[in-house]
């Protein structure tokens, strides 16, 4: 008899514990349980996986805790990809991290038209002005911002000098047509001109990206992004140029398997002197060196992605992104606060001086030592015009079709008319 | 956890009950107050009990089974970003069946179904036969014959993405021990990129899948294979059969349930491939190693699709229930007709 009446307590235990679960979370909308003693919890979640990332965001936590005792920050460092997922997840529950990481775009503006982030706007407008104006275009919609971007940068051409000496190239190419030259003479050299990531599509995206510019100019995305239309003249040429370079094969052996940061990955393949270049942004010096364990030093240069002959774009418009947070609608203002904190000319100078970003506030820049970081901030300053990574710029659904469809070109199983259809077709289902 | 250990206590305990009542049945009620009364109050106490114990089990069943399942399938009639919670069922974003269509004119999806046949098969002829081989093979008496079935048994014992990330390094197309291994041996010709190749990778995933796995089945195989009693054999081979009509007529018959099982979850188990998938290539270069779960993950997770994410979730589902229970009806019916019987018997 004991036995089955505790059996019964067990089960109506086991109710309650399952019905609470269930109920559980709606009370904790507004972030900190404990707010009625002024005590504030605050969960950031960053990307930051790799030092000097992952130990500066806790020293910053912990300096901004001692001088706002009643703050309490969760910091959490996800991997890119797990993060992406993980965000994913949780923005389904209806609720984000008070702070998270954001690449603006359309993937912030789909949360915003969810109503989960919040309009910073007022929050910000006392300092906003010590930011770079183009870093922040990305997390700017109607007016409105909506997150501060702690990095900015471009995506550009990283070469070996040492390579290109051996081959005879004399300066980096500045048109496509030397670009094809340039490949041609390390191929004759049995030099890999160019390490590419096949197995992960948004390296390829950047190549049709920048042809497209070059070929179309900025408006003609801008266009695309607003009609949805991509199969027009200008973006089936740009197709055309990638498969002028494809035919070439300039790419490492086993490219259409090779991940970015492996041990035997993109990063690496240039880093350890086997490829004379990569199509990378800002942080490619850093994971260069990480991925192959000594990077190209001194041996490392910069140029920017060469002029198509004929093209409306300019040589200077300027393709990349602005890494960021947002903060999510419900956070507490001292979460603004602690962007704020960490938006200080001195907070960004301490990841700047590492080469680990390319910084966006005013007078952060005075800390950067490599020449190559100096050249690639240089040219960002004086950019004619700025486009984001198409995988950003349009919804998830787009941006994944774009590279999805651009490594089905390299791979030679589509034609760039196929690329051009297939992105448009996407892209006006996901707009009906 | 606490949950699945009281489930079970549940069951145990609910077991001294049963025989009470058998044990009571035969014998009359000594009052003359109404014995059919009596019977069904215990019965409705037993039936009470038995819901009570069942309940936290099936709660949990519905909450984390049966509704996912359910969901699934709601949202596949909708085109959903994932964000502004579940539609509503009379919201615009309701499309019919559009995802189901789409879904059988995607390409990604057709060659998915593909891959998936192809595996299956090359399970069926290669990775079973071979580790029924090595079952019987290790089933000899033999000098560490203990060593190289805890050798062949380990590499199941292991997570997938340890696995997974192993492999990617065998196979790395230029410091990978695969291609020095054949080149080593003079065999340049054979190095390949193993899993860069789209015309190959397929093939290197089995071999990934079956070097994991067939150490699970030769378990199983050995198991089905010691049951075999000896004298069996013993009257084959003085009734004049040799090894093989010993192998064709005693054992092959006898591990025929055994067998049954093995395919049974070595199909089902390729129906639902992700993780050495996702590890290896995540159904690269360009999806021909891709599997629809991994096509299912991308759309979803990746692209924000959950509407389509979910139509292909309810595919694989309507598969795996397909396959599940005609095997069960049509192949399984004489084992487990036979484990119901004598359950019976012993009744």
């Amino acid at each position: 008899m004991t036995w089955r009446r505790r059996g019964i307590a067990l089960c109506a235990a086991a109710l309650l514990v399952l019905t609470g679960c269930g109920g559980g979370d709606s009370g904790d909308g507004s972030s900190g349980g404990g707010e009625a003693s002024g005590q504030v919890t605050i969960d950031f979640w960053h990307i930051g996986t790799q030092e000097p990332f992952r130990s500066v965001r806790v020293q910053q936590a912990k300096a901004f805790m001692e001088a706002n005792p009643n703050v309490k920050i969760n910091v959490q460092a996800i991997e890119n990809d797990a993060f992406k997922s993980k965000m994913t997840t949780v923005a389904q529950t209806g609720k984000l991290p008070d702070i998270f990481q954001s690449w603006g775009g359309g993937v912030l503006k789909q949360q915003i038209e969810a109503d989960l982030v919040k309009d910073i706007t007022e929050d910000i407008s006392s300092w906003v002005d010590t930011l770079s104006p183009s870093s922040l275009v990305p997390y700017q919609f109607d007016g409105k911002t909506y997150g501060v971007p702690y990095s900015a940068g471009m995506v550009g051409f990283w070469y070996n000098k040492k390579l290109f000496k051996e081959a005879g190239i004399e300066e980096p190419p500045a048109t496509w047509s030397a670009f094809l030259d340039a490949v041609k003479k390390l191929k004759a050299k049995n030099i890999t001109p160019i390490a590419l990531a096949g197995g992960e599509s948004w390296t390829g995206h950047f190549y049709w990206a920048y042809l497209a510019m070059r070929v179309g100019g900025l408006d003609a995305l801008k266009q695309a992004e607003a009609d949805n239309n991509f199969n027009t003249p200008d973006f089936v040429q740009a197709g055309k140029h990638l498969r002028e370079l494809v035919e070439l094969e300039p790419f490492q052996p086993g490219f259409l398997g090779a991940k970015y940061n492996t041990p035997d990955g993109q990063a690496a393949t240039v880093g350890n002197g086997k490829a004379a270049m990569e199509l990378m942004g800002q942080w490619a010096p850093n994971v260069q060196k990480e991925a192959s364990g000594k990077g190209l030093g001194d041996d490392l240069g910069f140029f920017p992605f060469p002029a198509v002959e004929g093209g409306k774009g300019e040589a200077t418009d300027v393709f990349g992104g602005a890494d960021g947070y947002a903060v999510s609608k419900d956070a507490p203002p001292a979460a603004v606060e602690f962007l704020k904190f960490i938006s200080s000319v001195e907070e960004q100078k301490k990841l700047t001086a590492e080469g680990a970003i390319q910084p966006v506030v005013k007078g952060a820049e005075e800390a950067l030592t490599d020449p190559n970081l100096k050249q690639l901030g240089e040219t960002v300053a004086q950019a004619t015009g700025f486009q984001l990574y198409l995988d950003q710029a349009f919804p998830p659904a787009v941006g994944g079709q774009v590279n999805d469809s651009v490594a089905e070109l390299i791979a030679g199983k589509k034609t760039p008319e196929q690329v051009a259809e297939a992105i448009t077709e996407t892209a006006k289902t996901e707009a009906e | 956890m606490v949950e699945i250990r009281r489930g079970s206590g549940g069951r145990a305990s609910s077991r001294p009950l049963s025989p009470q009542e058998g044990s009571s049945r035969p014998v009359p009620p000594k009052g003359g107050a109404g014995p059919g009364r009596e019977r069904r109050r215990r019965a409705m106490s037993a039936w009470t009990t038995i819901v009570l114990f069942l309940l936290p089990g099936l709660v949990l069943f519905g909450l984390l089974v049966l509704l996912p399942i359910l969901i699934a399938g709601y949202l596949s009639f909708f085109k959903w970003n994932g964000l502004g919670g579940i539609p509503a069922p009379g919201s615009d974003r309701f499309i019919g069946l559009d995802n189901f269509v789409r879904l059988f004119n995607d390409p990604i999806v057709l060659g998915d179904l593909w891959h998936m046949l192809v595996l299956v098969v090359l399970s069926l002829v290669i990775q079973l036969p071979m580790a029924l081989g090595i079952a019987l093979l290790l089933n000899q008496k033999m000098r560490g014959r203990a060593v190289y079935r805890t050798l062949f048994f380990a590499p199941y014992v292991l997570s997938e993405v340890i696995a997974g990330v192993l492999f990617s390094l065998v196979f790395s197309p230029e410091h990978g021990i695969a291609n020095e291994m054949l080149t080593a041996i003079g065999l340049e010709n054979a190095a390949a990129e193993w899993l860069a190749d789209p015309d190959i990778v397929l093939y290197s995933l089995f071999m990934v899948i079956t070097w994991k796995y067939f150490g699970f089945h030769m378990i199983l195989y050995l198991a089905g294979r010691q049951s075999i009693p000896k004298e069996l054999l013993e009257a084959a081979s003085i009734d004049g059969a040799g090894p093989w009509r010993q192998f064709r007529y005693v054992t092959l018959p006898l591990l025929g349930p055994t067998i049954r099982v093995s395919i049974f979850l070595s199909v089902i188990g390729t129906i639902q491939l992700f993780d050495m998938v996702w590890v290896l290539t995540q159904g690269g270069p360009v999806h021909a190693s891709e599997t629809l779960a991994v096509t299912m993950y991308q759309f979803g997770f990746q692209r924000n699709q959950f509407g389509y994410a979910s139509a292909i979730s309810v595919v694989m589902f309507l598969i795996s229930l397909v396959f599940a229970l005609g095997y069960q009806r049509w192949v399984l019916r004489r084992d487990t007709e036979g484990a119901i019987t004598s359950m019976r018997d012993q009744r």
